[in-house]
């Protein structure tokens, strides 16, 4: 395992700034995922780690080495794309063990070596066929023991699992885990899946724009995340959001929006101005607390284990998640409660975490 | 409904309208005036003389005789000699192998760098090499006449390998370059990864993949090199000219009486290599050029 430090780095296409000014220090044994939209740069930075990308400033070191200007073979990496890129007219095996063989290695080597990764991934029945005649999941994992095999301190994972479907992505997605904890090597891994980054990641950076919105864990940048795009990204069903203002009322602070009005913690009293509120759907409550309003069901939709209730406060629709053992039909009156804890308020125009 | 009516269940019935009837009207007629001329052609080649010479064009013929074929083989004259057409199919074989099989590897190199590898001005020497194509090139043969005499590449076999080459290499450049950027690009960055350089990645990954184009890169370039008449009569030199050059020799340096059996036996012999290929390849062609579907 060994530490990824990305210094000051500019990227750019021609003269389109893809990256700029970018800093990231991963830990040895890590798991960080870089989440984001399609276009934030997230793919470019990982190319520039691997060594398929030149960065026009800054460097990049690998271990204690500074790798700005070395090839993708002698940096100590190994990667998995998208598009599994096994070689077609290889079989499983020579696949596996085609950096090995071109680095000179001994032929017993290569083939002990293919034989331990293949075994940890159970693809030893499968080592003499050709990638054509292999399902999409077996051809990922085959792609992920090419890396196994190159014995390295970083792993560089593409949008892995992006081309499977929902069931094999699962599946992927533990083994992927399991790897990790077994192996104990840094590993960056691209994705613009949430539940990707919330399952496999020990720190998530959060990009969008060409910079990293967010570098947190999992749970910080569920429960406490930085600015109102990170919020609205992680999540599912997505955070509600409501642009008003906030008040100071009689009995404290207050979210202001039209006939709509939130109590909200004693921390945001001297914020003031326009504000936009959030709350994820789980965190609203059905009950009949103090502070609870009332609220109109609109519409259910049931997503087997729970239920996901569109209701309206005060006429502004909030959606919540309810266990499935709770009934609702639209038109229903319920009370709703929005715990204080779980409430964000993001400054209107800039986005940040209030 | 009544007891008749047809129900629709299952494929719906295909109905043979007049549109149809014309399409196959027009591809029949479109068969026939091609086939039409090959037909006199084979029958004429073998017919004794004086079959031809009562005329009857069409006629089966009656005394059936290869004699014309092996006439045109082995003794017709091409000019002053008289060793028959075989002389010039040799030295399309010796002319067409090398020139084929270099064009290709530059192409496919040269189409392998452009699409993967940044070389520098890689657009504009691109550019310039399509530019090439387009340039018709009769304008080419004086200079290039004086470059291939000057490089002692004039008048001999070199000279007009060199000459095939050059002139196939935008076109098998081009060729080349298209079908590998239709490859995916991880494969090849995968290769980088694993530790491959310009001519591993080449030869491992890019050349086991390039079947299909390199199928229809054989054929276009072969039948052409076949067909070509001008090149060979200017840069191959007296000891090398080709089939189609002493074809054409041999029909117009006819004395007395003109023997239309062995003249079609002769063009005949000299299109065959183009047809065999055709037809045997004809498959291929066709997947080459849809190619670009490849998926690993």
């Amino acid at each position: 395992m060994s530490q990824v430090s990305v210094r000051k780095v500019d990227i750019a296409f021609g003269s389109v700034p893809v990256l700029e000014q970018l800093d990231l220090e991963v830990a040895p044994g890590e798991f960080l995922v870089l989440l984001g939209p399609s276009g934030c740069g997230k793919s470019t930075l990982l190319n520039a780690i691997a060594g398929l990308l030149d960065v026009s400033r800054g460097q990049v070191w690998i271990g204690d080495r500074n790798v700005t200007w070395a090839e993708p073979k002698d940096r100590g990496i190994a990667m998995v794309f998208q598009s599994y890129a096994l070689y077609p007219q290889m079989t499983v095996a020579q696949n596996m063990g085609f950096g090995l063989k071109i680095a000179g290695r001994p032929r017993e080597e290569v083939d002990r070596r293919v034989r331990e990764a293949a075994a940890m991934l159970q693809l030893t029945t499968l080592l003499g066929r050709k990638p054509a005649a292999l399902s999409g999941g077996q051809r990922q994992r085959v792609a992920i023991g090419r890396a196994l095999v190159r014995d390295v301190g970083v792993f560089l994972f593409d949008e892995p699992l992006s081309n499977l479907d929902a069931q094999l992505r699962n599946e992927l997605r533990v083994e992927i885990k399991r790897l990790h904890q077994q192996l104990g090597t840094t590993m960056i891994y691209v994705t613009h899946d949430q539940i990707e980054a919330l399952t496999l990641a020990d720190r998530i950076a959060v990009m969008k724009d060409r910079t990293i919105q967010q570098l947190a864990t999992p749970e910080e940048i569920y429960l406490r995340p930085a600015n109102r795009f990170v919020a609205g990204f992680v999540g599912s069903p997505a955070m509600n959001f409501h642009a008003g203002a906030i008040e100071a009322g009689k009995s404290g602070p207050a979210f202001r929006r039209g006939e709509l009005s939130l109590p909200l913690p004693d921390r945001f009293r001297d914020a003031g101005g326009a504000v936009e509120l959030g709350i994820r759907p789980e965190h609203i409550v059905i009950g009949t607390g103090a502070d609870a309003l009332p609220a109109a069901v609109e519409m259910v939709e049931p997503m087997g284990a729970e239920t996901l209730v569109w209701a309206r406060v005060a006429d502004e629709p909030f959606s919540l998640r309810v266990e499935h053992t709770v009934k609702l039909r639209p038109g229903d009156r319920i009370d709703l409660s929005f715990p204080g804890e779980n409430v964000h308020v993001f400054r209107a125009g800039t986005g940040k975490r209030l | 409904m009544s007891a008749g009516a047809i129900v629709p269940e299952g494929p719906r019935p295909r109905h043979f309208g007049w549109a149809r009837l014309g399409i196959y009207a027009f591809l029949i007629v479109a068969a026939l005036f091609f086939l039409f001329p090959l037909y006199v052609m084979v029958l004429t080649s073998l017919k004794p003389m004086a079959e031809i010479r009562m005329g009857g064009l069409l006629a089966w013929p009656s005394d059936p005789t290869v004699e014309p074929w092996i006439k045109a083989w082995t003794s017709a004259c091409t000019g002053l000699r008289c060793e028959g057409l075989r002389v010039g199919f040799w030295n399309s074989v010796i002319i067409t192998i090398p020139s084929a099989v270099l064009a290709i590897l530059l192409g496919m190199i040269n189409g392998y760098a452009l699409s993967f590898w940044r070389v520098p001005w890689a657009n504009w020497m691109f550019a310039i090499l399509m530019f090439g194509t387009f340039i018709p090139y009769q304008v080419l043969f004086y200079p290039l006449v004086r470059i291939a005499s000057t490089l002692g590449l004039f008048g001999n076999l070199g000279g007009i390998v060199f000459v095939q080459v050059v002139f196939a290499l935008p076109v098998m450049t081009l060729l080349f370059r298209n079908y590998y950027a239709s490859l995916p690009e991880e494969l090849f960055k995968a290769a980088r990864v694993d530790g491959a350089g310009f001519w591993r990645t080449w030869f491992s990954i890019m050349l086991p993949l390039s079947g299909p184009m390199l199928v229809v890169a054989c054929i276009l370039k072969v039948t052409n090199t076949w067909n070509d008449y001008i090149l060979g009569l200017i840069f191959a030199g007296r000891d090398n000219l080709p089939m189609t050059v002493q074809l054409n020799n041999m029909v117009n340096s006819t004395l007395g009486e003109r023997e239309y059996n062995m003249e079609m036996a002769a063009t005949l012999l000299t299109a065959l290599v183009p047809l065999v290929i055709y037809f045997v390849s004809g498959r291929w062609f066709v997947r080459g050029i849809a190619a670009g579907a490849v998926k690993g």
